[in-house]
């Protein structure tokens, strides 16, 4: 696959190895059954917070997969379906009415702003913001630059983007736009939580919070927790819960490649 | 380098479609073809023009998803590889590249280079569940695979479903997709006890889908961005012809045992 993509062969030269954006580490928020705040819906796999956040290792997906599949679900989804049991779902229900309505306006919205820009432009834009102030290695004060910028990129996002086609068809641009106004409100959310951890942990280093060596240094008075950021609304700042980590076999220590 | 090319555009699975010509220019030998229909969709959407439609998704050649018939032939002139790990060092300046949808009748044309590949996802359904023990996972050894049935399961599980080896046969036979659904389940131990229901099954919902037959051209297995062998066709067919002599009857009450 290296060779493929790069032309190159690893066996005669050598390979280049690039840091590179690998997903976001963390993932909805679920209880100890793997069910979200939403009765009935259970998040698993990757898509859930339960297994990763500070480090998003690889394979995580194939293990995360197995462990939920195997272990937590057989038993938490099928006592839920024991208890709640099942009905058939119509769609005339008010709740999904109301869920249509939002998304159809929400398309009408994207296809009626009519301005000059492609979805990819805002993404790009985005994405060099979060590469350069919320990356491997960041700092509060680039954070903080972040936090002004990315409502900047929204703000030009809702007046400036462009979709061709109509709504009703096909329409991948339509449903790139809707991805991109995702990610500007989630990339703004991860700089809040990146600003508000104070320490080095995983593969997040702030580097105010180092140690002489340049090593990642942890703070697990203040922060032995996950943070679980609550929706509270368009518009509306985030509410953080603390999920404290709680060691019961192995105790928290500084691993050290040295 | 600077390329010229004639892409299938169709509105609609219904509206009439033709070729239009785009030039890509500028396009680095490092960039997949993909990519490269990415920068062509930017400068469609600054005229305010419709991006050519196509679908893609994980872009390691993992998913599936990505597929479309590069001068003739599917997935692009490389062999055992995916359209989106097909990269531009493939072609050379100047060149004239032909992009179609996958072609056959149980691919509908949804959108350009989109097709309804839903009849995939019948088959499949067609082939139903393995019985399993529900409630805690089983020791890995519990169920000894011979390794030859577990290397040639593995071969068979390849396959990622993309539809190449439809539109690579004269018969739109979807043949060798289906082979591989049925060996990879049939080949092990824990496929075995539904064998017959499923491999009768899925072809019967193979043909239901419209898809031709298999008459040994082999240019699905040439296609194939993940190499699976026509052996499997030769496989499916005995297996499709014993389970017919030794099937029985379900019975809804489960019999009188």
């Amino acid at each position: 696959m290296y060779a493929n993509i790069t032309g190159e062969n690893p066996y005669a030269v050598p390979m280049r190895i690039y840091p590179a954006p690998h997903y976001t580490m963390g993932g909805l928020w679920v209880d100890y059954d793997l069910m979200s705040t939403v009765p009935g819906l259970f998040v698993i796999g990757e898509a859930n917070f339960s297994d990763h956040g500070a480090n998003r290792l690889g394979a995580s997906a194939l293990m995360q997969g197995l462990a939920d599949g195997y272990f937590v679900l057989p038993y938490t989804m099928g006592g839920y379906l024991a208890t709640a049991g099942t009905s058939s779902v119509k769609t005339d229900h008010a709740e999904f009415q109301a869920a249509a309505k939002a998304v159809d306006e929400r398309g009408r919205k994207l296809m009626g702003i009519g301005g000059k820009r492609s979805p990819d432009s805002f993404h790009v834009e985005l994405g060099k913001v979060m590469w350069d102030e919320c990356g491997m290695a960041r700092t509060a004060a680039g954070l903080k630059k972040a936090l002004v910028k990315i409502p900047e990129i929204r703000e030009a996002f809702w007046k400036d983007l462009r979709i061709p086609g109509g709504a009703s068809d096909m329409n991948q641009t339509l449903e790139k736009a809707g991805r991109v106004a995702d990610f500007l409100e989630f990339a703004e959310l991860m700089c809040q939580d990146a600003l508000a951890r104070e320490e080095s942990c995983g593969g997040h280093f702030r580097e105010e919070y180092q140690t002489s060596e340049g090593e990642a240094k942890r703070d697990d008075e203040k922060f032995a927790h996950a943070s679980v950021w609550e929706h509270l609304g368009e518009g509306k700042a985030p509410a953080m819960h603390k999920e404290p980590l709680t060691f019961e076999n192995v105790h928290l220590a500084t691993r050290s490649y040295k | 380098m600077d390329l010229t090319l004639n892409v299938w555009r169709q509105t609609g699975p219904k509206a009439p479609g033709r070729f239009e010509k785009y030039a890509a220019k500028g396009i680095s030998e490092h960039i997949s073809f993909l990519e490269m229909l990415d920068l062509v969709n930017e400068g469609l959407l600054a005229e305010g023009k419709e991006p050519i439609a196509f679908e893609h998704d994980c872009r390691e050649g993992i998913c599936g998803s990505c597929g479309m018939i590069v001068n003739g032939s599917a997935h692009g002139p490389k062999k055992l590889t995916t359209v989106c790990q097909l990269h531009m060092r493939n072609f050379k300046d100047g060149d004239v590249i032909h992009v179609e949808p996958w072609r056959a009748r149980a691919f509908p044309v949804i959108k350009d280079l989109v097709v309804d590949r839903s009849s995939f996802d019948r088959v499949i359904q067609k082939g139903g569940f393995i019985s399993t023990n529900s409630g805690s996972a089983p020791d890995a050894n519990a169920v000894p695979v011979p390794k030859h049935d577990a290397e040639s399961a593995m071969d068979a599980a390849a396959c990622i479903g993309c539809g190449a080896c439809v539109a690579a046969c004269p018969n739109a036979s979807a043949m060798l997709f289906v082979a591989a659904k049925v060996a990879h389940l049939g080949r092990l131990p824990q496929g075995k006890p539904e064998k017959d229901r499923r491999v009768v099954g899925m072809v019967e919902q193979m043909d239901a889908e419209g898809f031709g037959n298999c008459t040994n051209h082999y240019e699905c297995m040439e296609a194939c961005p993940k190499g699976i062998d026509v052996k499997f066709i030769a496989e499916m067919n005995r297996a499709y012809a014993k389970a017919g002599v030794s099937r029985t009857e379900e019975k809804a009450d489960g019999g009188t045992g």
